[in-house]
């Protein structure tokens, strides 16, 4: 499924782009499409159903711009409304000015609730300098306390429990006395896990909120989570009214579309992002970057917007129509290896071109002085021999080579590199995506 | 009719005595025994014998009702793939006709259904001696709670002596949680000091169980995702590590499937089975409100069968695998 939405996307639109714009029938291929890769990222039919309503609204008539081509354009349409269901970076937890801050975790048994805990009282230590308290309130789980007394240790944290034979809710209000004794800045009480219909223990996490009053609950939900998120959520938000979601097991290969759903359905943020078993694969959660691992894009994104804002859209449709000719010049291949280098790193661009990274071309090595001697070469070059290289002869080259501090042979090398590279140019102006794997291989040889 | 836990295990009892009814007298004296049973009946019921959606086939047979189907089966988890295939396959039975009315289709589509879900062998051989099962799968997904299940019941229903390996060296406090377990089973446990070799506690576990005369050694492991290579890694030891004591062994692995698992469930199936060779699959926690169709697709695409569902968090909360149950519960609202 990996960068098969925007390939898939790119392929059905690409007569599109001798038209203009986007028709009816253009955006319902689209959208079928699209459909079919969050629900396969499992975000919820609901959402899904309203959310491509909503893409296909954007995308109908919208003008073909630019440096992207129609399939691009309208994974960027998809991608913004994504972006922001799933909402900018949200605040973190805001601390209590009366501590200590006490967050109240809630969530289904298996979601990761404890090692959360432990990894959020390791953030708010590190981050904040926090001295932090975490309270043992599951004890229906076996040995659920002992893994809380551990890894509660490990993050520095004060573990408050009174073993498994008290009620949960006697002993989160006798946590909350002691952290006020003790000062501590952040309680952070873990509870059991339970499923969202069961009466008896989610009136149980009720009274245990009315207990500690806690200035953020947050409901800790698996990466993993098919369809059911939205019930599970929709019950705890009555439930609790929990302010905000830690999503666990991100280092997994789960699309995520659970957090999307949560998102849409109770207009929560996440805020955390757990990404291993280790207390320090704990982060603020980048809705950015889940818009992304939602469509399966990789980091494309970022590679359409960069290159939307290093170039000038005339610039650009005069490239285009001069690729197009095979008019592509060595002019032209310096400014565009300036450009792309703007962009930082060539190695890290490789990386987010989707399809890159499980390709054979991921051992590709970008060398950037590989690229200065090209550069150098180019620079050269009178003018005129940059626009018509065929004027290039023995004694020129011999020239250039002088002027580069490079041989002869790697002015040979280049220049025969650049007319196979003027061929696979011209794919460009077809409204592929240029084959950048296979360019980078010729210019950076 | 529901599957049995007669038809699940083969014990090799012969016929009189296969599987005997445990005797209840002692049960039944035990304080709050028929309100467990009856919550627990109910939670069965709950979990797996409900109502199909009577609007399923209101109406005309027109592109909103495969829609509406379509949503019911993806709103269960089952997936864009699987979900294409068999409303595909009853639309087009249902062109060629011979299926009217609503009440065919459904009795149809649930047909349909079950045969999809019913794969592979699906029984538990515990004839060997002993018979040895391994647990694998994804973190928190009930791995350990659904070995504890198993032990209890292997002991108090079917009278076996059993063994427990606790091989989860790694999560903090998992062997004080099977210990735990066990203790409730009632049977021994060979457990390692946290950070210890899996693998070793997995062959003590079997030595022992051996030395003792064990019917059957159930050996549990850490959570572990399936794109973790060198937990992937460690896995496929674990299980070489147990054939050096007996070739054949184990002779059951079972992965765990959270119900709750979305599509990412039939890449899990995919992986564990590449790594140590999935038997079957317990599908836990499907008494909320999730429906574990992933379990479908991966029945499916696999060709690996549900043996097991959990239905609680207490010891008795473990039932056989029911191909038609499932399948009604699949379209249930
Ligand atoms: N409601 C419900 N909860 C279950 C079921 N099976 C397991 N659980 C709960 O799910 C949680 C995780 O179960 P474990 O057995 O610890 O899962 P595990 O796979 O061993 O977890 P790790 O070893 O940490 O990977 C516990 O709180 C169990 O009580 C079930 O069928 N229904
Ligand atoms: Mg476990």
């Amino acid at each position: 499924m990996f960068d098969a939405l925007s390939e898939k996307l790119q392929a059905t639109l690409s007569d599109v782009r001798q038209r203009g714009t986007l028709t009816e029938d253009d955006v319902n291929t689209a959208m079928r499409e699209i459909r079919l890769a969050l629900l396969e990222a499992d975000v919820n039919f609901k959402v899904v159903k309203s959310f491509t309503a909503r893409v296909k609204e954007r995308a109908l008539g919208a003008d073909v711009l630019g440096q992207l081509n129609p399939g691009q354009q309208v994974v960027k349409i998809v991608h913004d409304e994504l972006a922001d269901l799933m909402g900018g970076a949200a605040a973190g937890i805001a601390f209590s000015p009366r501590p200590p801050t006490v967050i109240l975790m809630a969530g289904l048994q298996g979601s990761g609730k404890t090692t959360a805990t432990a990894k959020l009282a390791r953030h708010l230590r590190e981050q904040h300098g926090s001295s932090v308290a975490v309270a043992a309130c599951d004890v229906y789980r076996p040995a659920a306390v002992d893994q809380l007394v551990k890894v509660g240790a490990q993050a520095g944290a004060d573990v408050y429990e009174q073993g498994t034979d008290r009620d949960p809710v006697d002993i989160a209000g006798w946590a909350l006395d002691r952290a006020k004794q003790e000062g501590k800045d952040v309680l952070i009480v873990d509870t059991a896990g339970r499923l969202h219909v069961d009466a008896d223990l989610m009136d149980e996490l009720v009274r245990i909120r009315k207990v500690v009053r806690p200035h953020a609950v947050l409901l800790v939900v698996d990466a993993m989570t098919g369809q059911d998120a939205v019930n599970v959520a929709e019950q705890f938000a009555e439930a609790v009214q929990f302010d905000g979601v830690v999503m666990t097991k991100l280092d997994g290969d789960a699309r995520g579309g659970a957090a999307l759903s949560v998102k849409a359905v109770t207009g929560k943020p996440i805020l955390y992002a757990s990404t291993g078993e280790k207390l320090d694969q704990f982060e603020r959660f980048h809705p950015d970057r889940m818009a992304q691992r939602i469509l399966g894009m990789g980091d494309v994104m970022s590679l359409i917007e960069k290159a939307q804002s290093q170039f000038d859209e005339k610039e650009a449709k005069d490239l285009e129509r001069r690729l197009r000719k095979g008019e592509f010049t060595f002019e032209d291949f310096l400014s565009q290896l300036r450009m792309m280098r703007r962009m930082g790193p060539l190695q890290s661009l490789l990386g987010m071109i989707p399809g890159f990274a499980g390709s054979q071309l991921r051992n590709l090595k970008v060398d950037e002085r590989e690229l200065d001697r090209v550069q150098a070469i180019i620079l050269s070059m009178t003018p005129e021999e940059r626009r018509r290289p065929e004027l290039i002869n023995g004694s020129r080259r011999l020239r250039i080579a002088k002027g580069s501090g490079t041989s002869v042979q790697q002015v040979n090398q280049l220049i025969k590199q650049f007319g196979q590279m003027r061929k696979l140019m011209q794919q460009v102006g077809r409204g592929r995506m240029p084959d950048i794997g296979a360019l980078m291989r010729q210019a950076g040889r | 009719m529901a599957r049995d836990w007669r038809d699940l295990f083969i014990t090799g009892d012969g016929p009189g005595a296969a599987a005997p009814d445990p005797d209840p007298e002692p049960e039944r004296k035990r304080r709050g025994f028929f309100r467990r049973l009856r919550e627990n009946l109910a939670k069965t019921r709950q979990a797996l014998g409900a109502e199909i959606q009577a609007t399923l086939f209101e109406g005309d047979l027109d592109a909103e009702t495969w829609e509406r189907l379509e949503e019911a089966l993806i709103m269960a988890d089952v997936g864009a793939a699987t979900t294409a295939r068999v409303v595909g396959q009853l639309e087009q039975e249902a062109e060629a006709g011979g299926l009217e009315g609503g009440e065919a289709l459904t009795r149809r589509l649930t047909e349909l259904l079950a045969e999809l879900a019913r794969t592979g062998d699906d029984r538990i051989d515990l004839r060997h001696d002993p018979t040895v099962i391994l647990m694998v799968g994804v973190n928190g997904t009930g791995k350990t709670t659904t070995l504890g299940k198993i032990a209890w019941h292997l002991r108090n229903e079917l009278g076996r002596t059993v063994m427990i390996g606790a091989a989860d060296t790694f999560r903090a406090a998992a062997t004080e949680q099977l210990e735990g377990w066990a203790k409730r089973a009632g049977v021994p446990i060979v457990t390692g000091p946290e950070g210890s070799d899996p693998g070793a506690v997995a062959w003590d576990a079997i030595v022992q169980g051996r030395a003792q005369g064990c019917d059957v050694i159930l050996v549990d492991t850490a959570g572990r995702l399936h794109t973790q290579d060198d937990l992937m890694a460690e896995l496929a030891k674990i299980r070489r590590v147990i054939a050096k004591q007996m070739p054949d062994a184990p002779h059951e692995t079972l992965l765990t499937v959270d119900a709750t698992t979305g599509q990412n469930g039939l890449r899990q199936a995919r992986l564990f089975a590449e790594a140590v060779q999935v038997d079957g699959i317990v599908l836990t926690k499907l008494d909320g409100t999730a429906k574990g169709g992933i379990a479908l697709a991966i029945a499916g695409e696999l060709g690996i069968p549900v043996k097991l569902i959990g239905v609680g968090e207490a010891l008795e909360d473990l039932r056989p695998f029911d191909a038609d149950d499932f399948a009604k519960a699949l379209l249930s609202v």
